[in-house]
């Protein structure tokens, strides 16, 4: 591996200029990609509808969703090989939106790798920088400097069936970052790779990528990928962005119940909040919910005001603890704690934590998971066992959509 | 895997039969292009001498040379223009009207030759234009030129569309992607399309015969005509000629794709 961080040299000759549109006046703080009022319809059907999104330098940024919600289009539209119906793509504030994919400074990683069969593992790599027209001992230098960069050193003269999927994957990612693209797009880079390997290479890309600088957008259908590997995410479903937010806030706090059931699991409670009492003990602000399968939910006071009564109440399967008794309640914590009494149906143990199903008294089915700590696990519970499933005010969230 | 079954007699004869039925009246004609003996039927000692009378029959020479030449042209012509219209139907955009390009792109295939030739010649004659070596080329074209699509067609749809896209984004135009992804991955076909085409041509004699002109006979043509009058034991030395000929273009054909997809796809040991 080469120690010197790439992007410390100037920009190379391999990256094409911007198109010939103005830049935006005030171009004082410009994100490197402004995606502004995207739509791409296909047909009768919009593959992409109205998406707006900026998307900082140096930025590793993951567009998840699944299957169909229109997150490849968006990405291919960004390579060039689709073009917006409507709306403005915005690279340093040029309009990119018309250019073909030769003339964007911007590489793609594609999903199948789509490697030259033809052509070794050298020239795989050199081909952009032929094409770039830079002269031969730079393109050495170049594809030497990419084969350390993503350990590929001795397989330069391989033909890529002669290589495994994993290797076929470094290639694939030498040759797109080989041009020094501003932006590299990765379209499920991972998805053809076996889980021990993706773990691996998912560690590769991240370190990569804080070396290089390069903002990464990368395409994914897989939750996990997303929330390991990039500083934001975006949700995507039926054409539209629903939610853009870093791993964590996308997790605790979804902007819908959609995105709530699709980021990780999740318990939902339909409710009704009920007028607000002047409150009788000084208490931090709560809400308190009336649900028709969990009966009395107290919830913490979301940060933004709740318009709607009709609500659901999301709990995180994690964030609730079974027990035989409980806490015991009394004056102080009764608006502390909220209690739920069922019968445990299914135990699922999966290792590292064990996933439960509790059977309300209501009749609602309620899922809870809990890490296994210790070895000899005395809080482990069985099927058809009578628990006490309680959680805090703070472990809920108040979803309106 | 080795322990085949054992042929049974009736496979075995079976067998026999079968190929005999296909290769001996072949190999018979071989044997006897090589005849002394004036008399197509009876064997009278080895000899070379009817291929002496061919290279020294001027006719049947000039009907060779004009034959090669229609097939070249023809087969080059073919395989361009049957590379374009497969490209475009598994490549292009779904123009209005497709299904019924590429229908009338198949006819050929099944049309009978006895009307595509009379259907030309009509067409030449409307034209008014000289019958000879290019109108028999512009009649093989036409019917070569669905077959070449159809080779070329069928590789083209295993190739994986994204690998003109990554050519696109690495720098290439359209057309350089096209020049320097996808070519070189369909060039055997191409070659494949053009051998066919080739030999196609070569032993055409329905469409040539409508739409050549005095003095421009190809040699399927001439040795028909020769036929007529009875079966010389020259006839036997040309068509052995042209078999050999035949069988040279096939097996480089076979090698050329060999060679090519060892060096470019198929799996080798590490």
């Amino acid at each position: 591996m080469t120690d010197e961080p790439a992007k410390s040299e100037p920009p190379s000759e391999a990256v094409a200029e911007p198109g010939k549109a103005a830049p935006e006046a005030g171009a004082a703080d410009i994100p490197l990609l402004r995606i502004d009022a995207v739509v791409k319809q296909f047909g009768g059907f919009r593959a992409v509808d109205r998406v707006s999104l900026d998307i900082g330098a140096g930025e590793f940024f993951a567009l998840l969703g699944p299957s169909g919600c229109g997150k490849t289009t968006l990405l291919r539209m960004l390579a060039g090989f689709e073009t917006p119906d409507e709306g403005r793509i915005l690279l340093d504030g040029w309009d990119i939106a018309a250019l073909l994919p030769h003339e964007r400074p911007v590489n793609m990683m594609f999903q199948n790798y789509a490697l030259f069969p033809h052509l070794s593992v050298r020239d795989n790599i050199a081909f952009g920088l032929k094409r770039a027209g830079m002269p031969a001992s730079g393109i050495a230098t170049r594809v030497a400097e990419m084969i350390a960069l993503v350990k590929l050193e001795g397989l330069e003269q391989r033909k890529p069936d002669q290589l495994s999927g994993g290797q076929k994957q470094r290639v694939a990612l030498a040759r797109a970052l080989a041009r020094r693209p501003r932006i590299l797009l990765l379209d499920e880079p991972l998805a053809a790779l076996d889980k021990k390997l993706r773990e691996s290479t998912q560690a590769e890309l991240m370190a990569l990528q804080r070396r290089l600088g390069t903002t990464f957008i990368v395409v994914t259908h897989d939750q996990d990928e997303a929330m390991t590997m990039a500083d934001r995410i975006g949700v995507m479903d039926s054409g539209r962005l629903e939610q853009v937010a870093k791993p964590r806030e996308l997790y605790e706090a979804p902007a819908s119940r959609w995105i709530a059931g699709f980021v990780g699991d999740i318990n939902l409670f339909e409710g009704q909040i009920e007028p607000r009492e002047s409150s009788r003990l000084a208490m931090a602000p709560r809400l308190t919910i009336t649900t028709r399968d969990a009966g009395t939910v107290y919830v913490a006071e979301p940060r933004h005001p709740v318009t709607r009564t009709n609500v659901s109440v999301a709990i995180r399967p994690e964030k609730i603890k079974l027990s035989r008794h409980g806490p015991v309640p009394n004056e102080e914590n009764a608006q502390a704690i909220n209690r739920l009494e069922g019968v445990v149906t299914d135990v699922g143990y999966l290792g590292g934590f064990t996933t439960y199903k509790v059977k309300l008294d209501s009749g609602a089915v309620l899922r809870s998971s809990m890490a296994n700590t210790a070895r000899i696990d005395v809080d482990a519970y069985s099927r058809s066992q009578r628990v006490v499933a309680w959680f805090t005010p703070d472990d809920c969230l108040v979803l309106e959509q | 895997m080795n322990q085949t079954k054992r042929l049974s007699r009736f496979n075995i004869t079976s067998l026999v039969l079968g190929l005999a039925f296909l290769y001996l009246p072949i190999v018979i004609l071989v044997i006897y292009s090589f005849n002394a003996s004036r008399l197509v039927t009876v064997w009278g000692g080895w000899s070379l001498r009817w291929y002496a009378d061919f290279f020294n029959d001027r006719a049947m020479l000039d009907a060779a040379w004009m034959s090669l030449r229609v097939a070249a042209v023809s087969a080059t012509l073919a395989t361009g223009l049957g590379t374009l219209a497969a490209v475009a139907l598994s490549r292009g955009e779904r123009f209005r009207g497709r299904t019924l390009f590429s229908g009338m792109l198949y006819a050929p295939l099944v049309m009978p030759e006895v009307i595509t030739g009379l259907s030309l010649l009509l067409l030449f004659v409307a034209l008014n234009a000289e019958r000879g070596f290019w109108t028999v080329t512009i009649a093989h074209t036409t019917l070569t030129m669905c077959f070449v699509t159809v080779v070329v067609q069928s590789r083209l749809g295993k190739l994986d569309r994204s690998l003109e896209e990554a050519a696109m984004d690495l720098g290439c135009d359209p057309l350089r992607a096209f020049a320097s992804a996808t070519l070189p991955l369909i060039l055997p076909s191409i070659v494949a399309g053009w051998m066919l085409a080739f030999t196609l041509s070569l032993d055409d004699v329905v469409i040539a015969s409508f739409t050549t002109g005095p003095g421009s006979a190809t040699l399927p043509i001439r040795i028909y005509s020769e036929v007529r009058l009875g079966v010389k034991p020259q006839i036997n030395a040309i068509c052995t000629l042209v078999l050999a000929l035949i069988t040279v273009v096939i097996v480089a054909a076979s090698l050329a794709t060999k060679l090519t997809s060892t060096r470019g796809e198929s799996a080798a040991p590490l």
